[in-house]
């Protein structure tokens, strides 16, 4: 048994065999065939993983080491695996949620011809392999690895029906943005190689090397790792591909673009926990930059008439809050909410999902309507998630929020207050959503109408065991004031956070009982009230003529940040390219060049009869000044 | 023993030579099956060598070639030849098996190897007066490739061509003949003596002040510069690629730019140490504006050629940034994206050359979609894009996370404005594959077929190559770490 912790390796090759066979066998694969080794992969690794956590859970934690990656002087990485506590939840998390989701996926994507049905396959076990290493490594590099990894597979899924152009761009946007952030990453990497002279987790977070860093110098790595983690998670300036990443299939959104992908940012930083921990303007930067994001998000969604748009602001909002908890140097409770999150925000994608595969490929809530008959299980589990996300106890979604916004307060009480508000207009749109889904009458077409059905079992199995999760996740963090050491999963986390806490705990920003029960109150309070006015609002919708005012518009075009960088960036880069090729090239250097080379025929009509100007000739008299040359050394 | 008869060196500069100039006489049916016989015959030698190489004199061989000049037909196969070498060796089976599918003559092949041969002599020579001399034997073979079997405008692209390498040649040619003529007498085992030698040692020994030194540092950096090619002294490349047959882009984008950097390891370095430290920050400071322009520039490319051009050079500018940043990390990553850039581009080339000449169409404004009818070429030419932009678990990742990481100690700032680079080329390259894959398919794509089985073949070497260094880049580390340790010695 206590060998298990050694079989890790197991856990990203599997889903890499699953890759290997649906990518080369694709044109001889069966989809039933491809959708089994797809998902029967993903379940080993589940299964080792599990195996994983138990041991873990006993204490048991391993640095695998495989072989160098490379050495030379300046540097050495190997290639090994950081087993903990830390990567042994996101593992459960990842292959968890990511079964789940091939289970559902081999039904969804049942239209696709068989070879696109194994590539899709290939690619989804592509990613989750990637995701693996991302959260394996022991060392900044092999994070990076599956950083740009989980970027292709993101970057090929998003364009995965590739005939559609706007789908294409996305999936672009998405890779090139995420670049934006890579270079601050390696940017940070690099600095940490000249200071310290490693990547390797341990060795970078001993004491030995914490010592060769400057105050500057941790903070300018943070805040360069910073960067890394909000082009991943989607976070303000670099939040605008997410939205659009909706392009690709659901299940897709659901497991990459919700669950796992998008909190690599998260996991990065609370791998690197006592370096933020030493860097307090880093960690009000990530405070500010989450309540901001978190808040931005929220306003766009609540006005967004496309239900996987809405989802995917929420998301970003959500990640927001993450960012927050993190800020407030509350690194298990972000922790926690990336757990509760991946299974409500699962949870509401692949309902979605199954609510665009009951309207034939529609999106458009203001098509929708009283779907709650005809789809009885995914109404009761998106009902759910509703919930869940909306922060309305004891669902699961309550006390991962909680927990960050009573962090907020204690950092500073413009935080909550601002998280508190973006609650409301969290609860706001989701039940717009519910509602405008779920709620009234159908108004969509006839057509759509008649083929309206609930989805089979493949799709319904994994949103009701997600549904549970995201109703009963909540027990892992039960709050202190509630049940003594009820927060297991802080307990659980503790040894990864613990140089990190022994910091903390010199500056304690401890609130009281009475305090933290009058904010969990109000959280409460502004949640219901929000969700009840939801429902009288739209519960009844009609089509009616848009009459936006101002703000309304600015929100639907979403604050109108696309445009604004498109015409500080990209056009900007367009025209210099332009300028670069007409101006720069032909007249400036070759005007310049064309110069010597008049000068050239000039002199060549001084010395006409050895230069013709032809370069034939030139390179005849070459060769022969050559060939003298070699005749000499023979007589010489 | 193969290579103690004859040596290595001498292999590598003979073969191809005599493969080539047969050629032109006999086996004119079954040319290319000759030409891609006698390169892989160098390229088996070459992967001999690496294993077999004398460590104590590097295989050195000396003959008297004009005694009463100093000059000598002085070779050495030291760790930097090898890297140099092996790349050529390497290389030149991909590109002629590109060709098989053309329909070009004898005289074409038989170029092709003497260009080879003029490559190999560069990389092993260490005579000045030689190393001029298979500088100039490159590329001449290659302007009579592309002025006679080239594009539309051929004879203007060849004109520019050689206009601006005529003008680095020659600025180089007076850069040895004044460095030459202050090096100490040599004297021969049979006592004839010559008042200079034209030795790379002599070179390095010779007596000159400090503002000779200078100003022959700035001629040898000039005619490097031109090479390889860095802003402003680049707009042959372009063209030149444009213009040219396919595979001789292979060789002009894989191999003689390398020219240049070989140029600056071999000889610049090591024979002015004080100056290209003291100029060092410029001239990073020029390759990290050839990184940024080439880039941008590349953005508004609609001919593919072009736009890989301009690729190129910014790939190139990050490796002259590398080798001035001049630390061990900064070099080793230089020597090895020397390779992985001559394997990724030359991958680009196969999947342009087998584009259009399936479609006819050289401009991305003229493709489409594709990917729906050439699934397998679509795959590979993801792969290689990708490889293209240093993707980890590809080949060019390892070197550019060490060419940044080495700029970067040299100047941070630096490193992140050559950084910017990896968005924009992440910007023009996927921009390209879904331009030309994806989307629909229209006029030119809707007929074609997918890619035959040799080309799966060649491809799918590359593919191999890309991920296996990719994966496992510690045997092309250990190659190139002695050729970075030698230099550091020469450098000191």
């Amino acid at each position: 048994m206590n060998n298990i912790i050694n079989l890790a390796w197991l856990i990203p090759v599997l889903p890499l065999i699953g890759f290997l066979i649906n990518g080369l066998g694709r044109r001889h694969l069966s989809k039933s065939m491809s959708g089994i080794i797809g998902s029967a992969t993903i379940l080993g690794s589940f299964i080792i993983s599990l195996l994983i956590f138990f041991q873990v859970k006993d204490g048991h934690t391993a640095n695998l080491h495989y072989f160098d990656l490379f050495n030379i002087d300046a540097l050495r990485v190997s290639f090994g695996f950081k087993i903990d506590q830390l990567t042994s939840l996101f593992l459960l998390l990842i292959t968890g949620v990511g079964f789940l989701i091939h289970v559902y996926s081999t039904s969804y994507m049942h239209d696709e011809t068989a070879p696109d049905f194994a590539k899709y396959f290939a690619f989804l076990n592509l990613f989750v392999f990637s995701m693996l290493i991302l959260v394996m490594g022991g060392n900044y590099l092999i994070m990076f690895f599956g950083w740009e990894g989980v970027g292709l597979c993101s970057y090929l899924l998003i364009g995965y029906w590739f005939k559609n152009k706007d789908y294409t761009k996305a999936a672009n946007k998405a890779f090139i943005m995420n670049r934006v952030g890579d270079l601050g990453f390696l940017l940070g990497i690099f600095w940490l190689i000249n200071k310290t002279g490693t990547l390797d987790y341990d060795q970078v977070f001993s004491a030995a090397s914490l010592s060769k860093l400057s105050l500057m110098d941790i903070t300018g790595i943070t805040m360069l790792l910073f960067v890394g983690a909000s082009g991943k998670s989607a976070q303000i300036p670099l939040y605008t591909w997410l939205p659009d990443a909706m392009a690709g299939p659901t299940p897709v959104s659901a497991l990459i673009h919700a669950a796992t992908m998008v909190t690599a940012g998260i996991y990065m930083i609370v791998r690197s926990n006592i370096l933020y921990t030493l860097a307090p303007a880093t960690l009000w930067v990530v405070a500010i930059i989450g309540i901001a994001t978190a808040f931005v998000a929220a306003t766009i969604a609540t006005q967004q008439d496309d239900i996987k748009k809405v989802l995917a602001y929420s998301t970003v909002s959500q990640l927001g809050y993450m960012f927050l908890g993190l800020g407030a140097a509350d690194y298990s409770g972000a922790v926690f909410h990336v757990i509760t999150h991946a299974f409500f925000e699962a949870l509401l994608f692949l309902g979605a999902g199954s609510v665009i595969h009951a309207m034939s490929g529609e999106q458009d809530m203001k098509n929708m309507g009283g779907l709650k008959k005809p789809m009885p299980v995914t109404h009761i589990t998106m009902l759910i998630g509703c919930i869940a996300i909306a922060g309305i106890p004891p669902l699961s979604g309550f006390f991962s929020k909680d927990q960050i916004l009573a962090s907020a307060f204690a950092k500073h009480w413009a935080l909550w207050g601002i998280g508190v508000f973006t609650a409301m207009l969290t609860a706001y749109y989701m039940f717009r959503m519910y509602g405008l889904t779920f709620l009234g009458k159908f108004r969509g077409t006839h057509e759509q109408e008649h083929h309206l059905h609930e989805s089979p079992a493949p799709m319904t199995i994994p949103l009701i065991i997600l549904a549970i999760l995201a109703a009963v996740g909540g027990f892992m963090g039960i709050p202190e004031i509630f049940v003594h050491g009820g927060n297991k999963l802080a307990a659980f986390l503790q040894p990864v956070l613990a140089p990190s806490l022994k910091i903390l705990e010199k500056h304690p920003h401890e609130i009281s009982h009475n305090t933290e029960y009058m904010l969990m109150g109000i959280s409460v309070a502004v949640a219901l009230a929000a969700t009840f006015f939801a429902i009288m609002k739209f519960r009844n919708y009609q089509r009616t003529q848009a009459k936006g005012n101002a703000l309304i518009t600015t929100l639907k075009n979403k604050w109108y940040v696309d445009e604004f960088y498109d015409h500080a960036i990209v056009h900007p880069i367009k025209d210099m390219s332009r300028f670069f090729t007409n101006t720069m090239e032909k007249k400036v250097i070759d005007g310049g060049v064309n110069g010597v080379g008049k000068f050239v025929h000039y002199s060549s009509r001084q010395l006409r009869w050895i230069q013709s100007g032809k370069v034939g000739n030139y390179i005849f008299w070459m060769v022969v000044g050559m060939l003298v040359l070699f005749i000499i050394k023979l007589f010489v | 023993m193969l290579g103690t008869l004859i040596t290595f060196p001498e292999l590598l500069v003979l073969l191809p030579l005599i493969a080539g100039l047969l050629l032109f006489f006999v086996g004119k049916n079954y040319s290319k099956q000759i030409a891609l016989l006698a390169s892989l015959l160098v390229l088996g030698v070459s992967l001999w060598s690496l294993l077999h190489t004398d460590v104590a004199s590097y295989n050195a061989v000396s003959y008297i070639w004009l005694k009463y000049f100093g000059a000598t037909y002085y070779l050495l196969l030291d760790p930097v030849s090898r890297i140099f070498t092996f790349l050529t060796a390497l290389t030149f089976p991909i590109i002629i098996a590109s060709t098989f599918s053309r329909k070009y003559n004898h005289s074409f092949y038989a170029l092709m190897l003497l260009a080879q041969c003029g490559l190999m002599g560069v990389f092993v020579s260490m005579d000045a007066l030689l190393f001029y001399f298979f500088w100039e034997l490159a590329l001449i073979p290659v302007y009579f490739l592309c002025s006679m079997w080239g594009g539309e405008r051929r004879i203007q692209a060849t004109f520019k061509f050689f206009i601006y390498t005529f003008v680095g040649s020659l600025l180089m040619l007076l850069g040895i003949i004044f460095v030459y003529l202050h090096t100490p007498p040599k004297t021969f085992e049979d006592g004839v003596q010559a008042a200079h030698s034209f030795s790379w040692h002599a070179f390095k020994n010779a007596a000159l002040s400090s503002g000779q030194k200078v100003g022959a540092f700035f001629l040898f950096l000039i005619a490097f510069a031109i090479k390889m090619p860095i802003f402003p002294l680049h707009t042959w490349q372009p063209d030149a690629y444009d213009q040219s047959p396919n595979s001789v882009t292979m060789i002009l984008s894989g191999l003689m730019v390398k020219m240049g950097l070989y140029g600056l390891v071999r000889w610049l370095l090591p024979l002015f140490p004080e100056e290209s430290i003291h100029y060092s920050k410029w001239i990073v400071v020029l390759s990290v504006i050839s990184i940024l322009y080439a880039s941008i520039t590349a953005f508004s490319q609609n001919n593919i050629k072009r736009l890989i051009a301009y690729s190129s050079i910014a790939h190139i500018g990050l490796m002259c940034a590398a080798v001035f940043s001049m630390n061990t990390m900064s070099l080793q990553g230089a020597m090895i994206q020397v390779f992985s850039h001559g394997i990724n581009i030359i991958g680009m080339w196969v999947i342009y050359d087998i584009i259009e000449r399936k479609t006819g169409a050289k401009h991305l404004s003229e493709l489409s979609g594709i990917a729906n009818k050439a699934p397998a070429l679509t795959i590979f030419a993801v792969i290689i894009a990708f490889a293209n932009i240093a993707l980890p678990l590809t080949n060019a990742f390892i070197g550019e996370f060490m060419m940044f990481g080495g700029v970067y100690k040299f100047n941070r700032w630096l490193a992140f404005l050559a950084g910017i680079s990896i968005i924009l080329a992440a910007g023009y390259t996927l921009f390209f594959i879904k331009k030309v894959f994806y989307g629909e398919v229209n006029d030119r794509t809707a007929h074609i077929t997918d890619i035959s089985m040799d080309e799966k073949l060649i491809l799918g070497a590359l593919a191999a190559w890309i991920f296996v260094v990719g994966v496992f880049p510690q045997p092309l580390i250990e190659l190139t770490k002695e050729a970075v340790t030698y230099l550091s010695i020469q450098n000191n």
